[in-house]
């Protein structure tokens, strides 16, 4: 295949930025699309320009590292898949395709397509965790958890923070990231102790770093990798307002 | 910067050499938005002091549950307000009448007008609370998105969802409008308070077009306002199963058509003779 890719390129947080334009010649429609940009890459350290950066890290979509905006759509055309995961055969020979970093306050460009999502650490510190006795690890059957309620906290569990909510999101909105974590925590019984303190905690952190407010559009879910539903937002509403109520 | 501590770190690659000699923990600064700002990419990984107690009055998700309260209060108003405005399909002297009487709730429990006046300051209230938070929401939501994509596709999501703010402004504009027209009469060129029946009529007549046409194109603006808003308060006051989101959304559906269709049905009458 032959495309034509218009890539971010910035050399550092300071500099201004700009869309540079790449042929690259030769992909297989089988390679996954940050192989291709590993190929583009070759050639370009051959040519003795600098590669193009970007985050990635297993490339089998479960960590969260990779993520750029391509096309205007956070990881690509194919729903529910990380752009490590999203194959070139996914796209026409001869397109020619747009590829930007996330664009957020919160998550200033560190170079090129990479950038910092640290703020997503700050929210976990603020109330993403349980206070668990430590020492020998209990039986795992110790404390009963219905299955549902298993089932539930897992798909909310299965956010790998990859920060394609933000991404997408008209308001560049952390909401279903951290609804995610939430719920994840709130639905185990393990998680109750801090229920009210996290949400609050969490949505401080969240307003702190700088992201928006959610209005519910549901641009996130479409791009999210994991499917994480919206309807979790409105459990964390409903966590919230019950905390600020003292209930 | 305060380095905790050095460690000797033995991970190796194929070849048996260690890829990482020393990791340096970095204690100092705390994290924050400016320490982000400021460092850059290396910025520190400081623990965040216990945010729990401060307070979250101005919290995103707060302003959020002012807008959806303030809102469903304006939606209710509105719907009262639809079922006045039908009156005018039975006569002339049942809207009149209706009219007249909005003047008299209460009574005589309260002076005549005070009931009025009540709920004109709630509706007041209302209307502010809500235009205040959703303005303060949208400057968080601009700051939150400095830079724009390059390349961004149409809408993916609701197009109602995506023109909330200018369907917002428009409905604002036409509010001011509107209580200029008909509640003091200030722009509307036979105005008498006593005859609010003649004053419909008289407001959609056709060498008004343009007033006509504003009011449709309002009403569409809170039509397509609703279609999303009414889901999206329901959602924010904690809504969250998805069975409960299928209802909302064709709860908010069914319910702006009929307002749409209960406020248009009025200069339709007017202007195809049904009333005059
Ligand atoms: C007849 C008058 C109005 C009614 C009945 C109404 C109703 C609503 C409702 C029910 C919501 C949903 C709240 C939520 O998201 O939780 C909402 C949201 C919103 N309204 Fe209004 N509204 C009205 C007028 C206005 C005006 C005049 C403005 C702005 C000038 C405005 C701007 C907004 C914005 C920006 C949102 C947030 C959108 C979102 O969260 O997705 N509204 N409105
Ligand atoms: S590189 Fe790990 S999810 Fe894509």
């Amino acid at each position: 295949m032959n495309l034509k890719l218009r890539v971010w390129r910035q050399k550092g947080p300071e500099d201004k930025g700009r869309m540079v334009t790449y042929e690259v010649t030769d992909i297989s429609p089988d390679a996954s699309f940050l192989e291709m940009l590993d190929v583009l890459n070759e050639r370009l350290i051959l040519e003795g320009d600098e590669p193009i950066a970007f985050d990635h890290d297993c490339r089998e979509g479960i960590c969260g590292m990779c993520g750029m905006m391509i096309n205007g759509v956070a990881h690509g055309p194919e729903r529910a898949t990380t752009t490590c995961q999203l194959h070139m055969r996914h796209f026409k020979d001869g397109d020619s395709i747009d590829i930007e970093p996330w664009r957020a306050a919160a998550f200033p460009v560190i170079k090129d397509l990479v950038v910092n999502r640290g703020a997503f650490d700050e929210i976990i510190q603020a109330g993403g965790y349980i206070t668990a006795p430590t020492g020998t690890a209990p039986d795992a059957h110790a404390t009963p958890i219905p299955k549902a309620d298993a089932d539930a906290a897992f798909e909310a569990a299965t956010c790998i923070g990859c920060g394609a909510c933000v991404a997408a999101c008209p308001n560049g909105s952390s909401m279903l990231f951290t609804a995610a974590k939430v719920a994840h925590l709130g639905l185990m019984p393990q998680g109750q102790p801090e229920r009210s303190s996290r949400v609050i905690s969490m949505i401080e952190a969240q307003d702190e770093a700088g992201f928006g407010g959610c209005t519910n559009a549901g641009e996130c879910t479409t791009v999210c990798p994991k499917g994480i539903p919206l309807n979790l937002i409105g459990r964390l509403n409903a966590d919230y307002i019950k905390a600020v109520s003292g209930r | 910067m305060a380095i905790e501590s050095i460690g000797f770190m033995h991970w190796t690659n194929s070849d048996g050499v260690p890829t990482v000699k020393f990791v340096a923990v970095d204690t100092s600064a705390p994290a924050g938005k400016a320490a982000r700002q400021k460092a850059g990419p290396g910025r520190p990984a400081g623990a965040r002091k216990p945010a729990v107690g401060r307070s979250s009055a101005r919290s995103t998700v707060v302003l959020k549950i002012i807008m959806a309260v303030s809102g469903i209060v304006l939606v209710g108003f509105l719907f009262a307000h639809m079922a006045g405005n039908l009156k005018i399909f039975v006569g002339q002297e049942s809207f009149d009448h209706y009219a007249h009487w909005l003047r008299e709730i209460g009574e005589p429990a309260l002076p005549p007008v005070w009931a009025l006046w009540i709920m004109r300051v709630g509706l007041l209230v209302s209307v502010i609370a809500h235009i205040v938070s959703a303005a303060v929401l949208t400057v968080r939501a601009r700051k939150a998105r400095p830079v724009r994509y390059a390349h961004r596709p149409k809408v993916q999501g609701s197009y109602a969802a995506r023109t909330m703010r200018w369907g917002g402004v428009i409905v604002f504009l036409f509010i001011i409008w509107h209580l200029l027209d008909m509640t003091t009469g200030t722009v509307h060129p036979e105005f008498d308070p006593a005859k609010p029946y003649a004053n419909v009529i008289s407001a959609f007549a056709p060498e008004r077009w343009y007033v006509t046409a504003f009011y449709v194109l309002a009403i569409l603006a809170i039509g397509f306002h609703l279609r999303h808003g009414i889901f999206s308060a329901v959602r924010t006051l904690g809504q969250q199963s998805a069975r409960g989101e299928r209802i909302a959304k064709t709860i908010a559906l069914v319910l702006s058509v009929i307002l749409v269709a209960g406020f248009l049905s009025v200069p339709f009458a007017v202007l195809t003779g049904l009333v005059s």
